[in-house]
Order: structure tokens, then C-alpha cells, then sequence
């Protein structure tokens, strides 16, 4: 089976001399010869001495690094995502291994340095996120392994003597079938490296895939299982100092004064420091600088974010809910339409604020040199990350290297915009000189925002005499992700409206005549707030589909049924739906106490239909049972995608039950697992995932799986007991 | 101080108050065992303290001297712990991976008291091991596999 490289302890954790200067030298990595690849990047080599993207931005086309080829013929694939559950060292290694054809035995995987040659194909930046890695490198990735796989070709052809037609490629050997010769690609790859990466490759048709669409086991699991994945916690360098940081306690006050003393005197405690995010504690160990920060006194100056009380800003929404905003979607006349509606219906759904809560906490790793800066970090935001550092520590980027461990769950939280958990290791390790790993603990991870934004929609709809829907209307207020970020660019510059306010609501699946969307945008919050697995999916679908549900029942019609009528033209969501109807058995009868709800979002280009099976035990939801269904176009691995689906189902489940991150005065109320509570293995529901069939390019997956949850399962409640649940987490709705 | 980990002989220069967690992380260097709370409210930090799982977060190190402390980097030396660590990767249970050293060693130490056990034996076990990835369904498989392999 293939595993990861460097999980081997300690030594993987240092600085890599060796792939540096792999880096640096063009294609010699210690034991092993690197296949350039030319690939249609547009940034400059990623072999050239500091390769940097920041540096490279409008740079030509690249020679790239996805395959190492040793001379034992392990290949060691270099996946430039971020591992953080999804499962793309596995993926991303079985579309590289397909035309490669090397047995899935020999391959290894080992994350990615920086290099512009891994950006995404529509930004100079290198990131995970967006449920985008397979779709956007499907191609990609099945170039480089065809692309090194003729360079292999032609370097065997050369050494036999024979035309390069006449060899073929199988199980990581070359073979002369005429002369019965054969040549390993280690054998050959030193030669190959030499080559010029042809102009052009021949990708093998889906019919002849071995590894595209088996369910082949993760590459990670063993180290996973028996202690030696090193997350960023586990990273240990010489010389390595823990910190733990004393932070404001509302968002934006000021330090006013500390008070050091006591915290010295704390046997490990080596330094206190203030920084821009509050004061450090700088131990030996992490316990030390703990107990370090529990006798510093600090004293804050509260600013507008001390005001701040998320039930008022609940109220405030609602009430601009009654306002029109900012259109950003419109098809027809909504009000001549609801005026000559046969049934009017208006509703109110409120989402709270929501904490990522990874089981790892957040940290960081800075290790300044005189080579410039290390970065040991389980990261999604690679080139952001690496520059922010570079800001901090005056360097220029192409001098910081990110170093990119496993990461203990990710969910968006770990690609923020303005790299907070990166810059405060960088700022203390400046500050101290000597290599730092900050530390959260799970009450500064809980209260140091970045949440999934509080949200407010208003809907309306106008039904025909038939029942069908003639008006819909939506209004948002939500706080944007993007605006005051460094990525405001990517803001729709027409409305100046953040996408993340309306994804999921401003374009329905369903054939509704005349439809409107309209957005508040609130920017004076004082919270910050950034995406959370599924982003504005997850207020929108929660939304759309609580109010669709509404419609069917005003209607007397069956929910499937209705929604199903209603998408006429959208196939992928007509065959999500009925598949998951199917297996669910939609309209069988079931025991006493319970029912079936059901809901349909597309997200991430792909479509998702989930149908929950719910009861009440003492008054409180249970669910028993989700059946999913997904059209994600191919599924590169089946398994990966059914435990993508239920980990996004019970990701999902778990904030809709019971997870609301509240503020009053400002201060966060929640701090730990105790006050956050999230989905135990005792409330876990059976969930089936079925995909649907499609030979379409691959389309997202780790994400798509959330949306759907809240709604299915408030549409089964209300199904059972008749009390339509607008707010969530569920645990606030009394069922009489 | 003295502490017994996996078998072997650690002298650790820690205060008594220091929780294991810390001293097996930051001292001794055996970072497999996670720290995901603080409270013993997650189970990522669960080792065994002379066969019982213990959350090592709010365990003073102090309290473990003359005790045999096992961690999942040490768990597979015994037939059980291997079992059930090959279940887990025969289920392919691990997603982000961060909790599943805790829940392999509340699961060895569940199976180590009822070797067959039942979905309500597993809830009980098992309940106190938080997973953010939603790993649970094959976490019971994986146990049910390793009670019957």
C-alpha cells in the first residue's frame, strides 16, 4: 500500500535540506531524479532558486514537480493540497498514478513546498479549499503523469536501442514485448530527467482507467493509526519554544499595560513579549507557558467590538430583513406576480454565528535562520500564509518556506485571509529570535472568531391555483467573508455584493417564473467572520429549502413530488433527488414516531439530495438515518466521496442540533467542548451515500454533502410534529 | 521524576502539576497522543494508565510515577492493540486523523473489557471521543471488526 513520506519522527520535522535543494538545483533530489513536467501554468519554473509565486505572477509556463521517480522505481508524488480529512493525498496520487502506470504499491506522497506552479488555474495562489482540488487539477494531473511517463519512454527507448512505439508501459516498467527486454522507470529516470518534457500527450480514455473511480484504500491511514502523523502540534525542531498567547477579549481592544512579573516566575518560562495579538508567554514546554499566561496580568482598552451582542444583532437583521436591499438576481415582475397569486407565503430563517471547533487546535511553527524563515504549519492557505510571514518578518518571500504538516481538520478555518494563526508564531519567534510554535488553546481557538457569520433571510413566494410557486423572493442579511480582506477582488465589482451573501439562493434549481434576490451586506459587525465548510451554502440551502418545503405543504402536495415538478431541465438534480427517494424509500410507510425529510442543493458544482429519518426521545431530535445521494460528475474514488458525504452530513448535523457561537459585551460565551457542543458518536445517525452514476469531469465533493443536512432534517421535523423549525441550532425549537 | 511509557524508563524534570499530556508531548517527545481540550472533554488525549484509559489532559504526571503508561505510538505491541489498529485501517477510518489516536485507545481498551462488544456497549465507550470528520459509523465498524477478527 502506499504510504506518506516523512512521517518517520523526528527528523521529517526539520527544515528539508534535501528538497530545497532539489529546489534550487533543478531536478537533483537527494536519491532520487525529479520528471519535469511542462504543464500549462502560467508562472515561471518552480526549479529556479527561490521559486516563489508571489514573485512569479505573470511569469510564462512552468516545468513542474508532481513526480520524483527513485532509482528502486518508488515514485514519490507531490501533492501541492492540503491533507486535512479530505482525503486528496489519495485522490490526487491516483489521478497522477493513472497514466503514469506505475503500480499503486510503489507510490509515495509527500506534500508540496510554495511554488507558483501549484497556484489554482484562476489565481497566483496556492490554497485548499473550495471543493476544488480534483476538479481543477483532474486534467492537470493526468498530464504531468502521461507527460512522465513518455519522458521515461523515450529515455528506455534510447538505452535498448528500439523505437519508441515499440515499448510499453506497465506496472512501472518499461517492456520491449519483440525482444523480451524490459527496463524499471528507476533504471531510466536519470536519463529521463534530461529530456525535454514533450509538446504533447495522448490521455488515455475513461474506458481504460485503472485507478480513476476504484475505491482504493487513503495513503494515510496507517500513520494515522499508530501515532506517527505529525500535525503542525507534533512538529519539533531544535531548539523549538511553545507559546501561549494572552489575548484581547473582545475583538479589537487595545493592551493597555501588562504585568510580566508573575508570569516569569513560572519554572520554563523563558520570555514574555508583547506582540501585535496581545502578549506572549514563551516557555520550555507548553504546560510552562500555560501556566505562564495564567499569572500574566494584562489590562485591555475595549473598542466598538465591547458593544457587540448577538441577539441584538439577530433583531437588527431581521428588522433590515424588511428592507429591500441590493439586488443582485432578478428575472421578472415579483410583485405583479405575488399581487395575482392565488396564495402568498412569507417566512423569517436565522442562522448563528458558528465556530469551525477542528479537533486540532489552531497553531503555527516560525523558525528564523539566517536562511530567512521556516514555517511548519497545517495550513490550506500556502502563498498567503508564506507573504504574510514575509510582511512580518521584513523577508522576501521567495526567503520563507512553508512547510506543510497534516492538518487536524481544516473546514475553511484553516485558510484565513489574514493568516492570524501564522503571523502571531512569526511575530513572537521575531520577537524572541528562536523557533516558536504558538499554541492555542481550545478556548482561544472557540473565541478568536473567524466564524461562520450570523445570517438572516426573509422569503416570500406567491403560489399559482395549482400550488406551483409563480413569485419567489429572497432578501439576505449576512455579514460578507471577502470585503476588507486581501481578497476583495474577488467581490462581484458590478454590485460590490460579496458572492457569499447569496450562493445557494440568488439562482433557484426551481423553474419559478418571476424571481428576485436581494442582499444586506453588513459590514460594521465587529466580528470577524470567514468561510465554514460550505460557506454562504450553508445559510442559503437552509433557507431555500425550509421555505421550498413550505411551499409543497401550502400546496398539500408531497415534498419529492413537488420538488421534483419543479425541476424540469435540471437532470442532475431530478437523478440526485430520485436516487435518494429511491434508496430511502420515500413515501414507505414508517414505524410510529418517526418521518422523513428531504432536501436538494447544488454547491461546488455538484448536486446533493439527503433525506433524513427523524423521531423525538424526550422531546429533543433524533436522527436515525440520512440517505444521500451526489452527482459530483466522476468520482475519482467512490469510497473517499461516500465518507466526504458523511463527514460533511454529520458536520452539518452537528451545527444544526446544537453548535451557536453567542456573544454579549462582546465576549464570546462559549469556550470548550462543554458550552460548544458537537455531534457524539451515541447521536451519530446511519448514513448512505449513493453517487450517481456520470462520466462528466469531476466536480466538488468535501463540501457539497453540508447544505442539504439542516433543512432535511427541520423538514422531517415538521413533518413529524407539525413545528416548522426557522432557526437553528435545533435545540432552541420546543416540539409540543 | 520517573514515568513508565510503553516500557521504558523516562526521567522528566516536570512539576507535579504538569498534566501526562504535556510531559508525554513536551517532554518524553511522544507527540502521537493529542491535545484537543484541556478538560477531558474530547478523549484525544486518552492513554492507558496501568490498562485503564485515562484522558492525559487533566491527569497530573505526578500520579502516574510507578504506573505502566501505554500511548498509541506503544499500543500496538500487544495482539489487541494491533488488532484494532489494523481494523482502523482496514475500515480506512481516519479523515483528518488528529482524534484517532484517542479512539483507538478507548476502543482497545473497551474491547480489552468486553471483547464482543454491543452498539450500546459502543456508545458508552465511546461517546466521550469527539470526531469533528464524522468518522463514527466506521469507527463502529472497525471495533465490531476487531471484536470479531
Amino acid at each position: 500500500m502506499p504510504r506518506v513520506n516523512g512521517t518517520a519522527r523526528p527528523g521529517n520535522a526539520l527544515p528539508d535540506a534535501s528538497r530545497r535543494r532539489f529546489l534550487q538545483q533543478g531536478g537533483l533530489a537527494a536519491g532520487g531524479l525529479v520528471l519535469g513536467l511542462a504543464l500549462p501554468v502560467r508562472s515561471r519554473p518552480a526549479f529556479a532558486a527561490g521559486a516563489g509565486p508571489g514573485a512569479a505572477a505573470g511569469a510564462p509556463a512552468a516545468i513542474n514537480a508532481y513526480v520524483k521517480v527513485a532509482a528502486d522505481g518508488i515514485v514519490t508524488l507531490v501533492v501541492p493540497k492540503s491533507e486535512m480529512g479530505q482525503g486528496v493525498y489519495t485522490g490526487y496520487a491516483q489521478v497522477l498514478a493513472e497514466e503514469l502506470e506505475v503500480e499503486w504499491e510503489r507510490v509515495r506522497v509527500e506534500s508540496a513546498p510554495v511554488a507558483a506552479v501549484y497556484n489554482v488555474p484562476f489565481a497566483p495562489i496556492q490554497f485548499t479549499g473550495g471543493s476544488m482540488s480534483i476538479s481543477t487539477g483532474f486534467d492537470s494531473l493526468r498530464k504531468a503523469g502521461a507527460t512522465a511517463r513518455a519522458m521515461l519512454t523515450s529515455a528506455a527507448a534510447a538505452r535498448l536501442g528500439v523505437p519508441e512505439s515499440e515499448l510499453r508501459a506497465e506496472r512501472g516498467t518499461l517492456v520491449h514485448a519483440a525482444s523480451g527486454r524490459s527496463l524499471g522507470y528507476g533504471e531510466v529516470a536519470a536519463a529521463a530527467a534530461r529530456l525535454e518534457p514533450p509538446a504533447d500527450v495522448a490521455l488515455k480514455p475513461a474506458s481504460e482507467w485503472r485507478l480513476i473511480g476504484r475505491s482504493l484504500p487513503r495513503v494515510d491511514s496507517r500513520a494515522k493509526c499508530d501515532g506517527t502523523a505529525i500535525f503542525g502540534l507534533d512538529v519539533r525542531v531544535p531548539g523549538l519554544h511553545y507559546a501561549v498567547i494572552a489575548r484581547a477579549p473582545t475583538f479589537g481592544a487595545k493592551l493597555r499595560r501588562y504585568d510580566a512579573a508573575a508570569a516569569k516566575a513560572i519554572p520554563g518560562v523563558v520570555a514574555v513579549v508583547e506582540v501585535p495579538q496581545g502578549v506572549a508567554v514563551v516557555a520550555a514546554n507548553t504546560w510552562a507557558a500555560r501556566r505562564g499566561r495564567d499569572a500574566l496580568v494584562t489590562e485591555w482598552q475595549d473598542g466598538a467590538g465591547a458593544r457587540v451582542s448577538s441577539s441584538a444583532l439577530a433583531e437588527r437583521y431581521a428588522a433590515l430583513a424588511r428592507k429591500p436591499g441590493v439586488v443582485v438576481a432578478s428575472q421578472g415582475d415579483v410583485a405583479a406576480a405575488q399581487a395575482a397569486a392565488a396564495r402568498r407565503l412569507e417566512a423569517d430563517y436565522a442562522v448563528p454565528f458558528l465556530s469551525h471547533a477542528a479537533m486540532e487546535p489552531l497553531n503555527c511553527v516560525a523558525v528564523p535562520s539566517q536562511d530567512g524563515l521556516d514555517l511548519h504549519v497545517g495550513t490550506q492557505f500556502q502563498t498567503a500564509d508564506r507573504d504574510a510571514a514575509a510582511r512580518v518578518m521584513g523577508l522576501p518571500p521567495e526567503r520563507v518556506r512553508v512547510h506543510t504538516t497534516f492538518l487536524g481538520g481544516g473546514f475553511g478555518r484553516r485558510a484565513n485571509p489574514f493568516s492570524d494563526f501564522i503571523v502571531d508564531a512569526v511575530a513572537v519567534a521575531k520577537a524572541v529570535n528562536r523557533p516558536v510554535m504558538t499554541v492555542w488553546t481550545r478556548e482561544d481557538d472557540t473565541r478568536g472568531g473567524w466564524y461562520r457569520p450570523l445570517a438572516h433571510a426573509r422569503l416570500t413566494a406567491g403560489l399559482g391555483a395549482d400550488g406551483r410557486p409563480v413569485a419567489w423572493s429572497y432578501t439576505s442579511v449576512v455579514q460578507p467573508v471577502l470585503i476588507g480582506t486581501p481578497f476583495e477582488a474577488f467581490v462581484d465589482p458590478k454590485t460590490g455584493i460579496d458572492g457569499a451573501t447569496h450562493e445557494g439562493a440568488s439562482h433557484l434549481a426551481y423553474a419559478v417564473p418571476n424571481t428576485r434576490c436581494d442582499v444586506h451586506q453588513v459590514t460594521d459587525v465587529g466580528v470577524p467572520v470567514q468561510w465554514w465548510r460550505a460557506v454562504g451554502h450553508t445559510y442559503t440551502a437552509f433557507a431555500v429549502e425550509g421555505f421550498v418545503d413550505e411551499c409543497a405543504h401550502a400546496a398539500g402536495q408531497d415534498p419529492v413530488a413537488y420538488r421534483l415538478a419543479l425541476l424540469d431541465g435540471k437532470p442532475r438534480h431530478l437523478a440526485a433527488l430520485k436516487l435518494a427517494a429511491e434508496k430511502a424509500g420515500w413515501g414507505r410507510p414508517l414505524p410510529q414516531g418517526r418521518a422523513r425529510g428531504v432536501a436538494v442543493h447544488e454547491s461546488f458544482g455538484s448536486v446533493v439530495a439527503e433525506i433524513a429519518e427523524v423521531s423525538l426521545e424526550d422531546g429533543r431530535p433524533r436522527v436515525h438515518r440520512v440517505v444521500a445521494a451526489i452527482d459530483c460528475g466522476t468520482a475519482v474514488n467512490p469510497a473517499l466521496v461516500a465518507h466526504q458525504v458523511e463527514s460533511a452530513v454529520t458536520y452539518g448535523l452537528s451545527a444544526a442540533l446544537g453548535e451557536e457561537i453567542t456573544l454579549e459585551n462582546g465576549r464570546v460565551q462559549q469556550s470548550n467542548f462543554g458550552d460548544y457542543p458537537v455531534l457524539r458518536l451515541d447521536a451519530m445517525p446511519v448514513v448512505e451515500t449513493h453517487i450517481v452514476p456520470s462520466t462528466a469531469p469531476p466536480t466538488g465533493v468535501g463540501e457539497p454533502g453540508t447544505p442539504p443536512i439542516a433543512p432535511a432534517v427541520a423538514n422531517a421535523l415538521f413533518a413529524l410534529t407539525g413545528v416548522r423549525v426557522r432557526r437553528l441550532p435545533l435545540k432552541h425549537a420546543t416540539f409540543a | 521524576m520517573q514515568i513508565n511509557v510503553n516500557g521504558q524508563d523516562y526521567s522528566i524534570d516536570a512539576p507535579a502539576d504538569m498534566p501526562l499530556l504535556w510531559a508525554l508531548r513536551d517532554l518524553v517527545g511522544l507527540t502521537g497522543t493529542k491535545y484537543g481540550c484541556g478538560m477531558a472533554l474530547c478523549g484525544a488525549c486518552t492513554v492507558h494508565v496501568d490498562g485503564q484509559p485515562m484522558r492525559s489532559c487533566v491527569m497530573p504526571v505526578s500520579a502516574v510515577t510507578g504506573k505502566k503508561i501505554t500511548t498509541i505510538e506503544g499500543v500496538g505491541a500487544s495482539p489487541l492493540g494491533k488488532k484494532v489498529q489494523d481494523a482502523w485501517v482496514a475500515e480506512d477510518v481516519p479523515q483528518c486523523g488528529y482524534c484517532q489516536s484517542g479512539q483507538i485507545m478507548s476502543a482497545v481498551a473497551l474491547l480489552a473489557e468486553k471483547p464482543q462488544p454491543t452498539d450500546g456497549d459502543i456508545d458508552t465507550a465511546m461517546s466521550g471521543n469527539l470526531c469533528r470528520c464524522g468518522t463514527y459509523n466506521r469507527i463502529r465498524k472497525a471495533i465490531h471488526r476487531a471484536a470479531g477478527g
